[in-house]
């Protein structure tokens, strides 16, 4: 029983680390910009092709993977470029709809480069399991976890102590007045797209080696990763971080006392139930229009 | 609205239906022309969401494939009429989307995105997951669409039609635009303070607009059922509705001939690009960002737009 | 008759008590204004006088019948019609379009003869269309009638406003800041449309900062700041008032046009 619970465990935190960082993705965007990236999934999609791509190659594992996370970042950095901006004050609609046409391009782009298949990338280090009272988590899954919590305290030390962090964090409080204060606005948002495919990517990389990658894999995780974000509260990078955890968590439950063919419509019940009585989420702030 | 400008577009539209036969070779051309109408037919009805009320729904294949399945359960199961099978479906969608709009259309913007579209795979997972109904992901069987005894039998027949059924999804949709129902939507998107303000109940209009596109859903997916013959849980996916949506915003936003129009170029472009082997997904994604970022309000309407200005 | 009275009313957002403890009536048939420094609450009465907020404390009364918390369009139901601070004009419609939103509530609202366009419906739109029409005369943008509202200027959209918002024949009009970024002829033309207005018997209450079109329209004068009632009586009352000197009118004191 108890090894059942802790089995279930592991796998809601390991996936709990996932979502987490890409729900991290949306939130950065969102603050950044207003706008919802549809196409935060492909970021993660990609962060896993080009690790094994890179790896295929011949490079080290390690190597692959940063330069699988810098060339994420180069695309999430792209999308901003071609995609968004050029779009400049769009309605909420069609915006969320170019995020979704960016989102099929780089699936069908990945599609003509690697292929439908699933690939698979080498865990770093090993892949026996590792034995917990009756329960066993993968070495890859605790690299995944411990990349999640280092990467959340590097952002932290980023927004608190760095200039360009603290002007991101402006910039998303009050875009105008940051513009008057001589903050670059539009770099800003370009940095933030390239911050959040990075992070997407490299939630990418690291889980690769546990789940099998492949050119659609991104549409879920994507999914999943704006409901933690939106459980946790759209814009709060704590509520992403804690959202994507209690997700996880909630997952892996599902699927083991509820229902396994469910598990999957367990973010969007919950989306829709968040969105109902707690549209702000957890650590969402409350706000009001002035008319 | 003048007469003209309210009965000339249809007139138009029945037109080029009446004389393209003299221009389709075959019957792979026919079966477009079928799919092209009964895709109209929820682009139209979804346009009244979007594009008038200004609302969205990345969820409405839901209520396509809740149409088709219900039509293809009522028929095969038990043996019901598909007229009357097709009625019951849009009367059962209808009253689901009215117990969930009210909550749902509270949400804006985003929010309101994720909610319907959570809808949308929640019922595309229901109808995989419940194979011993539906057959799963292998899908399920239609029978044909008899209407007074006579079945429909070929594209042929199915042209005529999907093209009334078109033609009348048009006329139900330009006469909600221009009338007080109509305003009131418009107003709801213009501006929903003022709106309110003079009387309308938004929250009241919003959910009975998301009802009735969810009605033209259902009877298109009844429809595609029995055109097709078979039903799968992929027609009700996250796929198709970004499809639906996309009609919609491609072929013009507040305009219910761009929808049409929309239908058209979604249903022709698979077509054309299935030469390009291969990339086809990656030149859908170009092709919809592009449009949506350099015409904005859709194809139609930015038309319109050019010609006024290109009027002395 | 007291066509609207306020008791106790109080409204505030995280913290900030925007409306306190307000006591005001509204008499039928004169013209009130509402006057004080910005952030005194003005716009935050009216929008709880309109339904769009709820008030924290006390109670709305409109012809003696309890209206704490109706939504907007309930009370735009029994009688009482706005206008707003920053346009709220429907620039996806036509002018007349955004007129006729305003005679909503006297049309059939009902699905099924809407979508089957019955006969009673055509007629019923046509004549609303004539009376937009008209009222767009009355206000004074006859010669915007086939255009569409976004090609319109500022000054006009304006007046286009206040015709929608008598197109609902109200008993009671809230006018927010009318005058708002209009030129001193524009100014003395929206007098002219409010004393109209007022003439046809509709009760106006208007907010505004102009004080030369106060003085000159205003049966009755109420000061707010920082959320509280200042001083209220006639315009001469106002104006001598010391208080309201000191808080708002400062040295010199506009005399009447």
């Amino acid at each position: 029983m108890l090894s059942q619970a802790l089995q279930f465990f592991f796998s809601g935190i390991t996936n709990g680390a996932i979502y987490a960082l890409s729900a991290l993705g949306f939130s950065l965007i969102y603050n950044a910009s207003g706008v919802i990236n549809f196409a935060q999934g492909e970021f993660f999609m990609l962060g896993g092709m080009i690790a094994v791509a890179f790896s295929a190659l011949g490079l080290p594992l390690p190597l692959a993977v940063l330069l699988a996370i810098a060339a994420t970042a180069l695309a999430g950095w792209l999308l901003e470029k071609v995609a968004i901006e050029p779009a400049g004050d769009a309605e909420v609609v069609p915006l969320i709809i170019i995020t979704i046409g960016a989102s099929i391009f780089l699936q069908g782009l990945v599609q003509v480069i690697w292929g439908k298949g699933q690939k698979a990338l080498k865990p770093f280090s090993g892949d026996t399991p590792i034995l917990v009272n009756g329960a066993s988590i993968l070495p890859q899954s605790l690299w995944t976890i411990g990349l999640g919590i280092v990467i959340v305290l590097l952002l932290w030390w980023f927004f608190n102590s760095t200039r360009l962090g603290k002007a991101m964090l402006a910039t998303s409080h009050n875009r105008l007045a940051a513009q008057l204060v001589g903050i670059h606005t539009r770099h800003v948002l370009a940095v933030s797209f390239a911050l959040s495919a990075a992070l997407g990517g490299a939630a990418g990389a690291v889980s690769a080696p546990i789940t099998f990658t492949s050119y659609d894999i991104g549409i879920m995780v994507g999914l999943k990763g704006f409901v933690a974000a939106t459980l946790g509260g759209l814009g709060s990078g704590v509520g992403a971080v804690v959202g994507g955890f209690i997700l996880g968590l909630l997952e892996a439950a599902t699927a083991g006392y509820v229902s396994s063919q469910y598990k999957d419509a367990t973010p969007f019940v919950l989306i829709i139930l968040i969105l109902i009585f707690m549209p702000r989420g957890i650590f969402g702030g409350k706000a009001t229009e002035r008319v | 609205m003048s007469g003209w400008q309210r009965y000339g577009g249809m007139l138009v539209v029945a037109i080029i239906v009446v004389l393209l036969p003299l221009a389709l070779p075959n019957n792979y051309y026919y079966d477009i022309a079928v799919r092209i109408a009964l895709n109209a037919v929820v682009a139209v009805g979804l346009n009244l969401l979007i594009g008038y009320a200004g609302q969205i729904s990345l969820g409405h294949a839901g209520f396509a494939g809740l149409g088709a399945y219900a039509s293809a359960l009522l028929t095969a199961r038990y043996g019901w009429s598909s007229p009357l099978a097709m009625l019951a479906a849009m009367l059962g969608v209808g009253v689901l989307s009215f117990i969930v709009a009210r909550p749902i259309l509270r949400l804006r913007g985003h929010y309101l995105a994720m909610a319907t579209l959570g809808l949308g795979i929640i019922i595309y997972m229901v109808l995989v997951n419940e194979s011993s109904l539906t057959g799963g992901n292998d899908g399920m069987g239609v029978s044909g669409f008899s209407l007074f005894g006579l079945t429909l039998a070929n594209e042929r027949q199915w042209y005529w039609f999907a093209s009334i059924a078109m033609l009348a999804a048009i006329l139900i949709a330009q006469n909600i635009v221009d009338s007080p129902v109509g305003r009131a939507l418009r107003a709801v998107h213009g501006s929903e303070a003022a709106a309110s303000t003079a009387g309308i109940d938004t929250a009241r209009f919003k959910a009975r607009i998301f009802v009735v596109s969810a009605m033209f859903a259902s009877a298109a997916g009844s429809l595609s059922a029995h055109y097709v013959g078979f039903i799968s849980p992929q027609y009700a996916g996250f796929f198709h509705s970004i499809e639906l949506v996309t009609m919609v915003v491609v072929g013009g936003m507040a305009s219910t001939y761009g929808a049409v129009l929309g239908a058209a170029i979604l249903t022709i472009l698979p077509q054309l690009l299935s030469r390009f082997e291969g990339f086809e997904t990656m030149v859908f994604g170009a092709i919809l960002m592009l449009t949506i970022i350099f015409l904005p309000r859709g194809l139609l309407p930015t038309l319109a737009a050019v010609l006024r200005r290109s009027r002395p | 008759m007291t066509l609207l009275r306020v008791e106790a009313l109080s409204r505030s957002f995280g913290g900030v008590l925007a409306v306190s403890e307000l006591e005001y009536a509204v008499e039928e048939g004169r013209i009130h204004s509402i006057i004080g420094p910005n952030g005194a609450g003005k716009t935050t009465l009216f929008n709880l006088l309109t339904g769009l907020y709820r008030p924290n404390t006390g109670r709305i009364l409109f012809m003696e019948r309890d209206v704490t918390g109706c939504p907007p369009h309930e009370l735009a139901r029994l009688g009482i019609s706005r206008t707003f601070q920053n346009l709220q004009i429907c620039f996806n419609m036509s002018a007349i379009e955004n007129v006729m939103v305003g005679a909503h509530l006297r049309l059939d609202q009902r699905m099924t003869p809407t979508m089957l366009r019955t006969p009673a419906l055509v007629r019923a739109d046509a004549a609303c269309r004539d009376e937009a029409a008209q009222l767009m005369a009355f206000a004074g943008v006859e010669r915007y009638v086939g255009s569409a509202a976004d090609s319109m200027p500022y000054g006009a959209l304006k007046r286009l406003e206040i015709a929608r918002a008598l197109a609902s024949k109200p008993k009671l009009l809230l006018l927010d800041e009318p005058a708002a970024g209009l030129n001193a002829v524009e100014t003395r033309q929206i007098d002219e449309l409010i004393q109209k207005v007022a003439a046809s018997g509709v009760t106006v209450v208007l907010v505004e900062h102009d004080m030369k079109l106060v003085m000159n329209i205003s049966d009755h004068i109420l000061v707010l700041n920082y959320g509280r009632k200042l001083a209220e009586g006639s315009a001469q009352e106002v104006r001598a008032n010391p208080d309201v000197i000191a808080a708002y009118l400062g040295e010199s004191v506009p005399a009447a046009a």
